[in-house]
């Protein structure tokens, strides 16, 4: 399969999504600026995480007006995977390819430490091939993280299985003293309808290989190359429960 | 050419994070404000032509429709 990483100016985990992706599972990869107006002979994208276009206006919001998004909508709407990381979640929010969008974090500092997170839907490339309640421990590192999405909105995402991920406790119970940011009903990322755009705040990149303190995250990209390998189906979103 | 200048603030009820920084600021200096919201202002220059198309710029990019509101104010030269 041949990822493709977007870099934007200001972009930093692009290189680390470039390392695990080539060196650790062996992908093809190519590195996509920002200009690029085209996908194409691109199996998968990734948003990486940093500070696209130095995050002035609101994190992601310049981002978003890149050549290249023209490009990320299109892809999308052909049901390709693209998965947004950090920055990549906010950039995403902003071209409102997903749903909500990132605030400061209640915290009002930046977070960067060790998370752990439950997977709430198996309905996307990258969670299809693990089972619904798997805790993944993943690092955050990111001052704008809380997400929000106004009420009618959070009962649509909720409703229609787009939660993907939620913050937990090493044994996978969520509850508001292990919320880093204060994101709304503890969410750390969401997919859109389709479910084949998904995005998070923690960083699977960071979290790849054992030497780092985990390799959980490696389980998000293996999941999507077996999905593209035709190994895994997603069906319809699940309806999910309320949080635990 | 005219200049308006753009007023953006987050919604009442959105968690205005920077705004209550700002505030423990004053306090420390023993202001106790009764509240503080921070938002941010935008001046944009743009030909006549274009005066309608200042509030579409603010609900598709200057703003966040979903947390912001926006108040456009006309800037007359002195």
């Amino acid at each position: 399969m041949t990822w493709g990483v977007i870099t934007f100016p200001g972009s930093n985990c692009d290189r680390d999504c470039i390392h695990v992706l080539h060196e650790v599972l062996g992908e093809r990869v190519e590195d996509v600026w920002h200009e690029a107006r085209s996908l194409d002979g691109l199996d998968a994208v990734i948003l990486p995480g940093g500070f696209a276009y130095g995050d002035y206006l609101r994190a992601g919001a310049v981002a978003a007006t890149a050549p290249v998004i023209g490009a990320v909508r299109a892809f999308a709407d052909a049901g390709r995977p693209v998965l947004g990381i950090c920055n990549g979640f906010q950039i995403l929010t902003e071209t409102r390819l997903l749903a909500g969008t990132l605030l400061r974090n209640t915290t009002r500092r930046f977070r960067c430490r060790p998370v752990w997170v439950r997977v709430e839907s198996t309905s996307t490339p990258f969670t299809a091939g693990m089972p619904r309640g798997t805790v993944l421990q993943m690092p955050i590192a990111h001052g704008e993280g809380g997400f929000y999405a106004p009420p009618d909105d959070l009962a649509a995402l909720e409703q229609s299985g787009r939660v993907v991920f939620r913050y937990c406790d090493a044994r996978g119970r969520v509850n508001p003293a292990v919320n880093p940011n204060g994101s709304v009903a503890s969410i750390a990322g969401v997919a859109n309808a389709r479910g084949n755009v998904v995005a998070l705040m923690p960083h699977p990149e960071r979290a790849s290989e054992a030497l780092l303190g985990s390799a959980d995250g490696r389980r998000l990209f293996e999941s999507a190359i077996a999905w593209l390998q035709g190994r895994l189906q997603t069906g319809a979103p699940t309806i999910l429960e309320a949080a635990r | 050419m005219a200049t308006f200048r753009i007023v953006i603030m987050l919604k009442p009820g959105v968690l205005d994070a920077a705004g209550q920084a700002i505030e423990r600021g004053l306090a420390a200096l023993g202001y106790d404000a009764a509240g503080v919201r921070a938002g941010k202002v935008i001046e944009v220059t743009v030909p006549e032509a274009m005066r309608s198309k200042v509030d579409e710029m603010c609900s598709r990019f200057l703003a966040n429709p979903l947390i912001e509101t926006w108040r456009i104010e006309e800037v007359v030269a002195a």
